[in-house]
């Protein structure tokens, strides 16, 4: 094998086995689908939180954004301006195909205009802050969102809102789904993966391991950050989308799960390993086919023990598996090593 | 909303309802937010987890309150040593390794321990919303316009004298001077003779202490429930980047200020936007602090 099949073959694999999925496990199809999220939620997160080194913990902001404004609009597209009037959110709504994905997809397209939107205007101001306060500004930012949709009667208020019912046959819902969430997860994948490749990718590491050096250089810092942010909000309000649509009821619990989706997504980024591509889908994997598997035999102490491994992980292995590997076999990253030096570690720093 | 504010033009006295009510709050968040200062300013941690000592406190006192008949006023000492041992046991579990690590590893463990206490509280305490009642009556003033409970006065003056006893405790004490010279050099202090493990393991405790106390008054005068904790948490994060590190009166009158703003704003935008008020606060005050540094090329960090 040369080096570049060998270098294609885990992509080739892992998209096959995307690809077949829905041949091979057609009964665990949605928990597929949400494995795909997990992935993207844990790869958009590692966009700011490890490779520039800007701690999110409000990224569910655009998930729910994303949640529920595909719902909106598709509540209110095939409606007669008085029968509109009158909709309250609580009744469903049957659509005909055409009318379902001509709906969805607009409604997708506005979920991520309004996404990026608001990353930019929230993100040119909350960005320009550092370290604890802007991780604590954005804890505020996705609080809010939730507390505000929970109380806009215009989007069901606290009793949510329904999206409408997938018009298709009740087998293809599923895998119309799955592959849903495995597109946004591949495009946000190789997005990424294409931005790290080049000066971008080099601004962002440069803004996370010295921000001033990095200012000083002449790059624009907030201009990248912002862009960073926005990015991750495009994916995550696609995703949100699609959930909301999957689920078919949206609230406040659904659209910003904060306690849930909002810390896994964190959990999974560290777990697998910050700052790196793979980091974030090994993490997600792990963590979700763990949880999936485990979880409820918890009976409800499943989140005591998300807890405890948040905090385990943080305190134990702040590195993750890929930071794992890194130090196992610093060579198969490209890393030379002196063994000298690594025999006999000296520091000067103080402590 | 706009029927709101004319009500409060036409009937002014509801407006000093209002701010009473927003001050008598406002006391106990400055018990939490002194508390978040002192383990920021000592420790370089901020603490998440803050606002579960203060719910924890308040189970203490329903506990006793209920299940033991003790009146609740004498349960504040009680939630405030359990806190203090279970601040202590934390600290030796968990915060001692995280001081010196860089404050994102604090922030997402001290998250991690805010889930695990707000769940356990979930699943032993169940999630019904809780209250003590003190047995208390209320006072009456302008014609019956403005009612004023007595508990609330009487926990409004138990947080001042808390607050008050720490600071002469920080200010006088041997171990107070030990925490005070840790926060300004952590360095210094240990060549000069300060056990500095055990003055983080103190500061911590006491921070829970405060909250624990705190949260007995709470769930006297208003109640509690296992999800409360990110509020308090965040109100506390607000007060200390308003007052700044060091300034208790500015502690005071922040959280002061907060309590009455929240209550005006709860009044005016109606109740169930009164938490959406209170963390887009949080986001507009950050935004605007940052925005005045920005200026003369400086940021919040």
């Amino acid at each position: 094998m040369t080096h570049r099949t060998r270098h294609l073959l885990p992509y080739v694999l892992i998209g096959l086995a995307g690809l077949a999925a829905p041949l091979i496990a057609p009964t665990y199809l949605v928990q597929l689908a949400l494995l795909w999220m997990m992935i993207l939620f844990a790869l958009t997160w590692d966009l700011c939180g490890g490779q520039m080194g800007y701690n999110s913990f409000g990224n569910i902001l655009f998930f729910g954004i994303g949640c529920y404004v595909p719902a909106v609009v598709q509540r209110g597209l095939y409606r007669h301006i008085a029968e509109y009037a009158t909709v309250t959110g609580g009744e469903v709504q049957k659509l005909t195909l055409t009318q379902y994905f001509t709906g969805f997809a607009l409604g997708l397209a506005l979920a991520v205009v309004i996404a990026v939107a608001v990353g930019a205007i929230l993100g040119s101001g909350i960005l320009g802050m550092r370290g604890h306060y802007f991780a604590i500004c954005t804890l505020g930012v996705g609080i809010a969102a939730g507390e505000i949709a929970n109380g806009w009667e215009y989007i069901g208020s606290g009793s949510g809102m329904l999206a409408p019912i997938y018009p298709g046959t009740a087998n293809a819902r599923p895998i119309f789904f799955y592959y849903l969430f495995f597109l946004f997860a591949v495009m946000c994948f190789f997005t990424l993966k294409w931005m790290y490749s080049g000066r971008f990718g080099l601004a962002i590491n440069a803004i996370r391991d010295d921000e001033d050096k990095a200012e000083a250089m002449g790059i624009h810092t907030t201009h990248y950050k912002t862009v960073a942010w926005c990015v991750s909000g495009f994916f995550l309000a696609l995703a949100g989308g699609a959930f909301g649509h999957l689920n078919n009821f949206i609230d406040r619990d659904v659209a910003f799960p904060g306690a849930t989706f909002g810390v896994w997504m964190v959990l999974m980024a560290i777990l697998g390993g910050k700052g790196t591509i793979w980091g974030p889908v090994i993490g997600a994997t792990v963590f979700h086919v763990t949880q999936e598997f485990f979880w409820t035999y918890l009976f409800g102490w499943q989140r005591v023990a998300l807890g405890l491994l948040i905090v385990i992980i943080v305190v134990f292995f702040p590195l993750g598996i890929m930071g794992w590997l890194r130090e196992q076999w610093p060579e198969k990253f490209g890393e030379t090593v002196d063994v000298a030096a690594r025999a006999a570690p000296v520091s000067l720093g103080d402590s | 909303m706009i029927d709101n504010l004319l009500l409060l033009y036409d009937a002014p006295i509801l407006s000093v309802q209002l701010l009473v009510d927003g001050l008598m709050i406002g006391a106990i968040f400055a018990l939490a937010a002194y508390g978040m200062a002192l383990v920021w300013g000592v420790m370089d941690i901020i603490n998440i987890a803050q606002g579960e000592f203060v719910m924890l406190g308040g189970y203490v006192t329903f506990f006793l309150a209920t299940r033991a008949g003790i009146h609740p006023l004498l349960t504040v000492p009680a939630a405030a040593a359990a806190l203090f041992i279970l601040g202590w046991v934390l600290y030796r579990l968990v915060i001692f390794r995280i001081v010196d690590q860089d404050m994102f590893i604090s922030i997402l463990a001290t998250f991690g321990i805010s889930i695990v206490l707000q769940q356990l509280a979930n699943e032993l305490f169940g999630a019904d919303v809780q209250t003590a009642e003190s047995g208390l009556g209320t006072l009456f003033f302008a014609d019956g316009m403005v009612t004023v409970p007595e508990i609330k006065v009487v926990s409004f003056v138990a947080a001042l004298a808390l607050g008050a006893a720490l600071f002469v405790f920080l200010r006088n004490s041997r171990l107070g001077q030990a925490i005070r010279a840790t926060a300004q050099n952590a360095r210094a202090a240990r060549i000069m003779g300060v056990n500095t493990d055990r003055v983080y393991a103190m500061t911590f405790a006491l921070n829970a202490a405060i909250c624990g106390a705190a949260g007995s008054l709470v769930v006297m005068t208003w109640l509690i429930h296992p999800y409360l904790g990110l509020a308090y948490t965040l109100r506390s994060f607000m007060i200390v980047v308003v007052a700044g590190l060091g300034s208790i009166v500015g502690v005071i009158f922040a959280s002061l200020g907060l309590g009455a703003a929240e209550n005006f704003a709860g009044f005016i935008l109606g109740t169930e936007y009164q938490a959406a008020f209170v963390f887009s606060l949080l986001v507009v005050i950050l935004l605007l602090r940052n925005f005045q540094l920005s200026r003369q090329r400086k940021h919040l960090k």
